[in-house]
């Protein structure tokens, strides 16, 4: 194949619309909001861009950073709980036959054919007081409870249904949900490449299972890992319709709060510099990660 | 007023089991672009170019709530016209303000409540209205035309109105409730309230429970009505984003904020529900019928609001969306199960106590900052 040095025409060809598309309808307008961010409200419907700083420093308010810092806890422990149940169905996919592959990466992507909030108030009606979870719950409250007597126990008093929406939990239980696939593709992507005789020498030299998970799988996975975890913890941290709709009062989460800048309080500056907290946010975790994985390869 | 009108209609289908049709499918999977609608051509015009009866191209654009017009009325309209109405749907009046702030996309109709009038009459989006044009305001009830927001209607015409009250099951209260105190101030019904997830609404009924006009509202009381509601926060099981019927109806909570309208809804399905406004009085609202500025088809527009305001057409987009209407020739066609009903049309000394709430600017952030420090207390 040709280098692109050699064939400038067709590269330029080929890479000109991806160019202009990426400039006009996301730089610019990302570029817009940034502005907009050091400006004020002249009038209900202008922002004048004054150069000011008074948006950032009022997003640094406690209250904002409260908000920001609880939303990165709900995204952080969505993240966990999405690698310590993707890794597991990735290596399951990775290790069927090539028959079953197909069929179950189909049922991970599945979800992504159906609109999100489809799927959230599908939870609503899982996790309600008189939802399917409650339902099967109370049915099986009810009829192995009529057994204790049987066994000399006490029979049980009637069943008080769980209060498994509007909280915190609602909100993380959601985001796992929504979030599964975008760790789970990575990683079998990741662990599907991987040498299955390394694993077998790993085995053959006396290392146990999870052993060799830990000290084999997990670090040539790694790469699959860091992408699953990017991916899976920059939306979650944006996430705003999930604690909107399973939250309970103080579920709200840093997304909710930009959204309403820009909606109900019609504060676009405001809702602009925090937008960009947000992002300045993400962007340094992201070159703290790059730095840290620089180094590891420089001192291997 | 609704804020997820869409998701209301469809969630209660989904959570039903009745057969989802393929409209409410559709209109549920429109909502997803809620929260990052910026402007755009929602509204494209179709491919008739013929002309109407007003010399202009026989086409509309109008931009309404979801479920929130009669099942035949735009069908109807094109046949007595020739004029085809398309019609596109938004499902705040934030996002209808925030497509329009930049300059009007395209829009001829669209349908604002009477807080969002004022601000666009004060931001200069809409176009005044030229009485001459629409004779059915003669229909509308005269106490509906010389209204705080919008002085002898030089800008709207009023399209339905509804007001705030407590929703609840009569089941389980220990009597029915009279007043704010049990959604506010009260730990009586601990874990089964679920308030509205509108901070100007929340805040300036807490002003109207603690006595204060809500068009008399001072940062004091702001931070007045926010310790109360810290205080009460424990008691709340959530915010709802205006899906509060769906929540009684299930059981999820007992009491809910919610708008006359859409509890008069589910009290057709669930004989144990009621409605009150509390004897505080309430704040209530109004959808209204206007012409952006910049309005392609403005002749088209006023026949399209006086085909609205006709008594005949009233009643039929009345018998679908079930809201309170201001059109007294409509309501006078209704059946008696309509027009005496307590709930939609709440008794005369609830709605002397009640008011309209004026925008104001100045506050607006105020009540923002306030719920936002609420949710995060």
């Amino acid at each position: 194949m040709e280098s692109w040095r050699t064939a400038k025409g067709m590269f330029a060809a080929v890479a000109t619309v991806p160019t202009l598309w990426l400039i006009g309808f996301f730089i610019v307008p990302l570029g817009i909001v940034w502005l907009y961010s050091f400006g004020t409200n002249a009038s209900l419907t202008e922002i004048e861009i004054s150069g000011t700083f008074s948006n950032y420093s009022r997003a640094l308010d406690p209250l904002y950073l409260g908000i920001l810092w609880k939303s990165i806890l709900v995204a952080a422990a969505t993240t966990v709980i999405c690698i310590v149940v993707g890794f597991p169905v990735a290596l399951a996919i990775v290790f069927s036959s090539n028959k079953w592959k197909p069929w179950l990466l189909l049922a991970i992507m599945l979800p992504f054919w159906t609109n999100l909030l489809i799927r959230t108030y599908a939870l609503i009606a899982v996790l309600r007081r008189e939802g399917y979870a409650n339902q099967s719950l109370g049915w099986l409250h009810d009829n192995l409870g009529g057994l204790l007597p049987l066994v000399g126990l006490p029979a049980p008093g009637a069943y008080e249904p769980l209060e498994l929406l509007y909280n915190n939990f609602a909100v993380i239980f959601g985001l796992v949900y929504v979030h599964l696939p975008f760790m789970v593709l990575p990683l079998y992507a990741a662990l599907d490449r991987l040498d299955k005789s390394l694993i077998e020498a790993s085995l053959d030299l006396g290392a146990g299972h999870f052993r060799t998970l830990l000290a084999i799988v997990a670090p040539l996975a790694a790469p699959g890992i860091i992408s699953g975890v990017i991916i899976t913890f920059v939306p979650a941290l944006g996430a705003y319709l999930t604690p909107d709709l399973l939250g309970g009062p103080d579920s709200q989460m840093i997304a909710n709060v930009i959204e309403r800048q820009f909606k109900r309080a019609n504060d676009w500056p405001f809702g602009a510099a925090l937008s960009f907290i947000l992002m300045y946010a993400t962007f340094i975790a992201i070159a703290f990660q790059a730095m840290k994985s620089r180094q590891a390869e420089a001192r291997q | 007023m609704s804020t997820f009108r869409t998701s209301d209609k469809f969630a209660r289908q989904l959570l039903r089991h009745n057969g989802i049709g393929r409209r409410s499918m559709l209109q549920g999977m429109g909502i997803a672009a809620v929260g990052i609608s910026f402007g755009g051509l929602a509204a494209c015009s179709g491919s008739e170019t013929g002309t109407a009866s007003t010399g202009e191209e026989a086409t509309l654009n109008f931009y309404n709530w979801d479920t929130y017009i009669g099942e035949t009325t735009l069908e109807d309209f094109e046949a007595s016209s020739g004029i085809a109405v398309n019609m596109s749907l938004f499902a705040t009046n934030d996002e209808l303000f925030a497509k329009l702030r930049a300059g009007n996309p395209g829009f001829d109709v669209i349908v604002p409540s009477n807080d969002f009038v004022e601000r666009m009459v004060q931001s200069d989006l809409l176009e005044p209205l030229d009485h001459s044009l629409i004779p059915n305001m003669a229909n509308v009830d005269p106490t509906f035309i010389d209204v705080a927001y919008d002085q002898g209607r030089a800008y709207s015409m009023p399209y339905t109105w509804l007001a705030l009250g407590i929703g609840y099951r009569k089941s389980k209260v220990s009597s029915p409730p009279d007043s704010w105190k049990v959604l506010f101030d009260s730990n009586e019904y601990a874990n089964r309230i679920a308030l509205l997830s509108e901070a100007g609404d929340v805040i300036r009924l807490g002003a109207k429970y603690l006595g204060h006009s809500v068009n008399e509202i001072t940062p004091e009381i702001i931070a007045e009505v926010e310790a109360m509601m810290i205080r009460q926060k424990p008691f709340v099981r959530t915010f709802h984003e205006d899906n509060g019927q769906d929540l009684l109806l299930s059981g999820e909570v007992d009491l809910v904020l919610e708008y006359n309208g859409d509890i008069a809804q589910i009290m057709l399905e669930d004989d144990d529900i009621d409605f009150v406004i509390p004897s505080e009085g309430s704040q209530l609202n109004s959808d209204n019928l206007c012409i952006p500025k910049g309005a392609p088809h403005p002749l088209n527009a006023h026949m399209f609001i006086n085909d609205l305001l006709d008594a005949e057409v009233g009643k039929k987009i009345t018998e679908t969306i079930l809201y309170p209407t201001p059109n007294a020739a409509a309501k006078a066609l209704m059946p008696p199960e309509y027009s005496n009903n307590p709930v939609i049309f709440p008794s005369a000394d609830r709605m002397a106590v009640s008011e309209y709430a004026s925008y104001n600017e100045a506050l607006q952030p105020l009540y923002e900052e306030a719920f936002t420090r609420i949710r995060a207390a």
